[in-house]
C-alpha cells in the first residue's frame, strides 16, 4: 500500500507528522506492507494534512486529517468522512495549468528517479545539446520575467552576464521569500527541490557561470533541510560536480541560510550579505549582471523563475509563452492566503481577474464576512478594493491599477480590518527592516509611524503631510523596501477613507 | 543553550577555532562561521569577535557590524525555549493581532522578553511562509499553524513558561 503524507512546513504545521506517525502504527497493528511517502503539497491547504492513497484508478485524497481519522483509512476507505475523491479531479487541481509545479506534492521531493520519471532532467538534457547563446534565446522567447516581483525580462539578464568577460561568473538564487502572503518558493523547494538545481544549472550553462548559491532565509527550516539535502544528492549522482551528466560541464552549488533580514531579499542587498557583509543595499548601476557576487558577473534570479527555466526547455519556449495575457506570458503560482476560505497555491496562465480569483478560486472569506481588501504583492504591495476586482492579473495590468503583482502573494481581509492600522503596520515595518543607507526609508519609515498616530488621533492637517512623505520616499529612496512602502499606506488611505475619517470624527 | 557564565574564555577560544577552521574554503563566510557560533552556544560571545575579525582579516567594527545588522543573530542566550509570533499581514488578517497581544499579556512580556524563569523568550517574525494557515508560531524551529488562544496556551505551558 502505497501512502503518501505531505513533509511540506504547511501540512505539518497543521499536524501532518502526527498522522504520518499514526499511518505507520496502523499499518503495521494490521500487517500492511506500506510504503510512506512524504511528498511536498500540493498546494490545497485547506485540506492540509491531505493525505493520498495510490489506487489503479489513480490517488485518492482524504483530509483535513487528524491522527484519530487514519485507522479509517485502513478499515473502510470508501466511506470516510474525509474522502475526497480523485485528487487530480478536485477543482482546485483541475482548474490549474500546473507547468513550473507539475510535480510539486506529486513525486517523493527527493528521489532522483521519481523526479526523473515525472519529466525532470529532460529540460537539461535539451540545453546540454545547446550552445550558450541558443538557451539564452530559449529563455528571452519564453518571455519568461522575474518572479521574485521587479518582472524583468529573464533572457535579458542573462544576456547581459553571458556578454560579460569574467574568470568567474556566478548563479545566485533569491530564495530570501520574505513577503507576507507568500510560500511558493517554499513550496518548491520542499516539494521539488531538484527543479530548482536543475534551473540553476541551465542558467550556468547559459551564461559560463560554474557556481550557483541558494540564499534561503532562516524562517524556512524545513526547506533549508530539503534543499541542503537535494544538493547532497544531486552531486553524489552526479548532476552536481565536475561533469554534469557526464557533459563535462561543470556546476556546483551551495545553499546558504539568511539572518532574519527583509531587506536581505533585495538583490543587491543579498550580495553583500552572501559576501559576509551587513544587507545594506548597494546602488544600482553598476548591475549584480556585471559586477555581483564578489565583483564579478552574476544571474540573480527568484526560485520561481528559476524552476520554472526545466519546463521551459522541456516543453519548448513557444508552449510557455503561449500561455498568458499582454506581456505577462506564461504561468503565475498565485498564492491565496489571509482570511479565504480555500487558501493555497494556485498555478494558472496570466490573465485571471483579482475578484475571480478571490471570490471563484478562494470561495471569500474563511469569516463568511465580505470582503473588504485585498493586498497583492507583498508587505509593499497595495489593498485594491472590490472595486477593482475586474483587474487582470498580470505585470503591467496591476502597475496601471496603482499596484504590483510582486511575487503573487494575494491576501484577503475582511470587513474588520482596519485599513488605518494596517497603514501604520507598513512604516512599522518599513522602520524595523530598513537597512539604513538611504534617508528617505530610514528616517521617513519613523516618521510614517508618527504621522499615522497622529491622523488616528483625528489630526486633519496631517494627511497632507502623509502623502508628501510619501511621495519622498517613492522618489527618494534606494530600493523598493522605502519605495514601495507607499503603495500600502497610499492605497489604503485611498481607497478606504472612512477608515480614516471615522477615527477622525470619534476624536473630535 | 548555556548561561554565558558557564562559558570559560578558553571554550569560546577552541570552539570559535574549530568553526573558523570548519568554514576555511569558503566564499563569504562570515555568516555562516556567525550561524556555527551561535547554534553552538546559543548566541555569540563577545569575546569571539575579534578572533573572527583575526582570521579573515577584517575589522573588529565590521564583525560587530553585521552582527549587530542581523535579526537572528544575539549577543545573550535566549529563554530555554523560543517562540516567534507571526507579525505578517496575512496573519494579521487570520486574528495574529489579538493572538500576539494576548500571549504577551499572559506572560507580562513585551517583544523580545523572556519569562522570569527562564523558560520562554518571545519573538515577533515577518512571515514562515504559512500565510494559508494562519496565524503562525514556530517554537524552536517547528513550525505551528492556525494557531487560536487554547494552542498557544498548550505550547506555552508545554514550553514551560
Amino acid at each position: 500500500m502505497r501512502v503518501y503524507v505531505p513533509g511540506d512546513a504547511a501540512a505539518r504545521a497543521l499536524g501532518a507528522d502526527a498522522v504520518a506517525q499514526a499511518v505507520q502504527e496502523a499499518a503495521a497493528a494490521r500487517g500492511v506492507d506500506l510504503t510512506l511517502i512524504r511528498n511536498g503539497t500540493r498546494g490545497m491547504i485547506w485540506l492540509e494534512p491531505l493525505v493520498e492513497i495510490e489506487t489503479p484508478e489513480g490517488r485518492i485524497g482524504f483530509g483535513p486529517l487528524d491522527a484519530a481519522d487514519v485507522a479509517g483509512l485502513f478499515d473502510n476507505p470508501a466511506n470516510h468522512p474525509k474522502a475526497l475523491g480523485l485528487v487530480e479531479a478536485l477543482p482546485w487541481m483541475a482548474q490549474q495549468t500546473r507547468l513550473t509545479f507539475a510535480r510539486c506534492g506529486v513525486i517523493d521531493p527527493l528521489s532522483l528517479e521519481d523526479y526523473a520519471a515525472h519529466g525532470g532532467l529532460s529540460g537539461l538534457r535539451r540545453a546540454l545539446a545547446m550552445d550558450a547563446a541558443a538557451i539564452v534565446a530559449e529563455v528571452t522567447q519564453s518571455g519568461l520575467r522575474g518572479r521574485g516581483g521587479a518582472g524583468f525580462p529573464t533572457g535579458i539578464k542573462w544576456e547581459t552576464v553571458r556578454g560579460a568577460v569574467a574568470d568567474r561568473k556566478y548563479i545566485v538564487c533569491n530564495a530570501d521569500e520574505g513577503d507576507s502572503g507568500t510560500f511558493a518558493d517554499r513550496m518548491m523547494m520542499e516539494g521539488d527541490p531538484f527543479t530548482l538545481i536543475e534551473g540553476m544549472i541551465i542558467a550556468g550553462l547559459a551564461v559560463g557561470a560554474t557556481k550557483g548559491f541558494v540564499y534561503l532565509r532562516s524562517e524556512y527550516p524545513d526547506a533549508i533541510k530539503v534543499m541542503g539535502r537535494a544538493v547532497e544528492i544531486a552531486r553524489a549522482n552526479g548532476l552536481l560536480g565536475a561533469s554534469v551528466l557526464g557533459s563535462r560541464r561543470d556546476f556546483d552549488m551551495e545553499i546558504r541560510v539568511g539572518a532574519g533580514a527583509y531587506v536581505c531579499g533585495e538583490e543587491t542587498s543579498l550580495l553583500n550579505s552572501l559576501e559576509g557583509k551587513r544587507g545594506v543595499v548597494r546602488a544600482k548601476p553598476p548591475l549584480p549582471a556585471l559586477e555581483g557576487f564578489m565583483g564579478k558577473p552574476t544571474v540573480v534570479n527568484n526560485v520561481i523563475s528559476l524552476a520554472t527555466v526545466p519546463v521551459i526547455f522541456e516543453r519548448g519556449a513557444a508552449f510557455y509563452r503561449d500561455f498568458g495575457l499582454g506581456r505577462s506570458r506564461g504561468t503565475i503560482p498565485l498564492q491565496i492566503a489571509g482570511n479565504v476560505k480555500r487558501g493555497g497555491l494556485f498555478e494558472t496562465a496570466f490573465g485571471l481577474s483579482l475578484g475571480e480569483i478571490v471570490d471563484n478560486i478562494a470561495g471569500g472569506t474563511l469569516t463568511g464576512r465580505p470582503v473588504k481588501a485585498v493586498q497583492v504583492g507583498g508587505p509593499l504591495g497595495a489593498y485594491f478594493p472590490r472595486a477593482k476586482f475586474d483587474t487582470p492579473f498580470g505585470y503591467e495590468e496591476f502597475d496601471g491599477q496603482g499596484g504590483l503583482i510582486g511575487h503573487a502573494g494575494v491576501v484577503v481581509f475582511d470587513e474588520t480590518a482596519d485599513m488605518l492600522g494596517m497603514a501604520r503596520f507598513a512604516f512599522e515595518f518599513c522602520a524595523v527592516e530598513s537597512c539604513g543607507k538611504c534617508t528617505p526609508c530610514r528616517i521617513g519609515a519613523v516618521r510614517g509611524v508618527e504621522t499615522m498616530d497622529r491622523i488616528a488621533r483625528g489630526d486633519a492637517d496631517a494627511i497632507p503631510l502623509l502623502t508628501d512623505l510619501c511621495e519622498t520616499m517613492k522618489d527618494g529612496s534606494l530600493c523598493a523596501l522605502g519605495g514601495f512602502t507607499p503603495y500600502p499606506v497610499m492605497s489604503a488611505l485611498t481607497h478606504f477613507p472612512d477608515d480614516f475619517a471615522t477615527t477622525r470624527k470619534a476624536a473630535e | 543553550m548555556q548561561k554565558p557564565n558557564h562559558l570559560t574564555p578558553e571554550e569560546v577560544r577552541c570552539r570559535t577555532e574549530e568553526v573558523l577552521a570548519a568554514h576555511a574554503g569558503l566564499e563569504g563566510p562570515l555568516l555562516p562561521i556567525l550561524q556555527a557560533l551561535q547554534s553552538g552556544f546559543g548566541f555569540i560571545p563577545q569575546e569571539a569577535v575579534p578572533q573572527i575579525a583575526e582570521a579573515l582579516n577584517i575589522g573588529r567594527a565590521e564583525v560587530h557590524g553585521v552582527i549587530t545588522f542581523y535579526h537572528d543573530f544575539r549577543d545573550a542566550p535566549a529563554g530555554r525555549h523560543v517562540v516567534k509570533i507571526c507579525r505578517a499581514e496575512a496573519c494579521q488578517a487570520q486574528g495574529a493581532n489579538a493572538l500576539a497581544d494576548a500571549t504577551l499579556a499572559k506572560l507580562g512580556l513585551q517583544w523580545h522578553g523572556t519569562t522570569a524563569n527562564g523558560a520562554v523568550t518571545v519573538e515577533p517574525v515577518y512571515c514562515l511562509g504559512l500565510c494559508a494557515c494562519g496565524p503562525a508560531a514556530m517554537v524552536d524551529g517547528q513550525v505551528v499553524g492556525r494557531v487560536d488562544s487554547a494552542r498557544m496556551d498548550a505550547l506555552l505551558a508545554e514550553a514551560g513558561a
